[in-house]
């Protein structure tokens, strides 16, 4: 029993790195992505979006290629002590990884929906564009953002490919849910266990959902999109 | 009128831009000192460019533009002053109030003015029984209002005004042209408007422009 509550709060915790890792690149990136014209933006868009098609088990062995001890940055990393592996930092960064291309997609989308007229009326008003990006793009972005951290914390909680190669199995450490139901399945007398993290996972991926669905409403009420029509 | 050389001074608008816009261009030619003008036109003739051109909202225009001895604009030398360092007062034909905020924290946005201040504008723009309301409760009519209060409190050096009473009625649109008027000559505010109501130009303005074929000319 103390398997199970340890693999929740672990994927909790991990869920929770994530998205609060997330909301500085997902915003910089949405917003780079939805208002910049640049040469190469499509290549950028595809760098990003990269892990959401690539077989988790893959963006993992790349990741573990990156960061393993003979990997590029591992060596120096292992060299100043820190080790990446097989650790808590490990499941965090498999997680963010591989959820960051929807945290992108909610904001970049979420930025994009909000007339850039706005952003001009600020800026004629005498407000920095840097200014007028918190006071006014965030704002009416942020129901959006804040759905696309909710996706990213329901995908983190069932991440599993990824995770195991960087990370490992370990217990406490690195076996979250989904770990912890994979490890059990072979385990003896492990069925009620697993039924349970089964149910927990359901209950978690649900509310996320539903959690989503309310903030995206909410984010076409603060654009006026029904009123524009009812008028 | 301007009533000095000061003035004249102060009233002063040049702006010889040309923008490509797909296969229609546009040319805008002004050189006047009126303290108001009209610019009409067919609607996709260009009006609202005219005022984007002005708020410097439009980067791949290409020319000079001048506004009371100040170069917002010189292609030829490089300079191009951004628009949140022109201190126009833009208002756009849709309001565009900003919807996460209440009528007076719109009216507020542009620095903090005290409340006096945004009580005489409030009152000014016949909106200071709205300024508890959100945006998404206003009429287009309110909206439009509301947009020129947000500009006015400002303290815009040039106020661009498009089609600013498309959607009030007749009587509060002559009593609201009369107390701007007399708002920007207190306070030697200079004004352009667009609009293809012919009833609001003589209104408001002292010169009137037309777009014809792309250009912007003198209605004589």
């Amino acid at each position: 029993m103390t398997e199970v509550g340890s693999a929740v709060r672990l994927s909790i915790e991990i869920a929770l790195w994530c998205v609060v890792l997330g909301v500085a690149p997902a915003l910089g990136l949405g917003w780079v992505l939805a208002r910049r014209k640049f040469r190469g933006k499509s290549i950028v868009s595809m760098v990003v979006l990269a892990p959401l098609v690539l077989p988790p088990v893959v963006t993992g062995l790349v990741l573990l290629d990156l960061l393993g001890r003979a990997g590029t940055f591992g060596g120096a990393l292992a060299a100043i002590g820190v080790e990446v592996p097989f650790t808590f930092a490990a499941a965090v960064i498999a997680a963010f990884v591989v959820g960051l291309p929807l945290y992108v997609m909610a904001a970049r989308s979420a930025i994009e929906a909000v007339d850039p007229r706005y952003e001009e009326v600020s800026w004629t008003l005498g407000v920095t564009p840097w200014r007028t990006f918190w006071r006014v793009a965030l704002p009416l972005a942020l129901p959006g953002v804040a759905a696309g951290a909710v996706l990213v914390f329901a995908r983190a909680l069932g991440e599993f490919g990824a995770t195991v190669v960087l990370a490992g199995n370990v217990e406490g450490e690195t076996r979250t849910i989904a770990l912890a139901v994979y490890h059990l399945l072979d385990a003896p007398r492990g069925g009620s266990a697993t039924r349970i993290l089964a149910a927990t996972s359901l209950a978690l991926s649900f509310a996320a959902l539903v959690g989503y669905e309310l903030l995206v409403r909410w984010q076409r009420r603060r654009l006026e999109l029904h009123d524009a029509y009812e008028r | 009128m301007p009533t000095s050389a000061d003035d004249a001074a102060v009233f002063r608008i040049e702006a010889r831009v040309t923008l490509a816009l797909g296969a229609l261009g546009l040319d805008v030619a002004l050189d006047t000192r009126a303290p108001a003008l009209a610019i009409s036109g067919p609607s996709g003739a260009g009006k609202s460019t005219c005022l984007r051109i002005l708020a410097g909202l439009e980067r791949r225009a290409t020319g000079r533009v001048v506004i009371a001895e100040e170069t917002w604009q010189d292609s030829t030398r490089r300079v191009f002053v951004p628009p949140w360092s022109r201190r126009v007062g833009w208002v756009p034909q849709d309001a565009l109030l900003f919807p996460h905020l209440t009528v007076l924290s719109n009216l507020a946005y542009a620095r903090v003015a005290d409340r006096t201040e945004i009580d005489r504008v409030a009152k000014l723009v016949s909106a200071e029984h709205l300024l508890d309301r959100w945006p998404r409760n206003l009429s287009g009519g309110e909206r439009q209002r509301v947009a020129l209060g947000r500009a006015l409190l400002a303290r815009p050096r040039l106020l661009l005004l498009d089609e600013p009473f498309a959607a009030l009625d007749r009587a509060l649109r002559v009593e609201l042209a009369e107390r701007l008027r007399s708002y920007c000559r207190d306070r030697s505010l200079p004004l352009v408007l667009v609009t293809h109501d012919p009833a609001d130009a003589a209104a408001l303005a002292d010169e009137a422009y037309e777009i014809r074929a792309g250009k912007v000319v003198a209605v004589v």
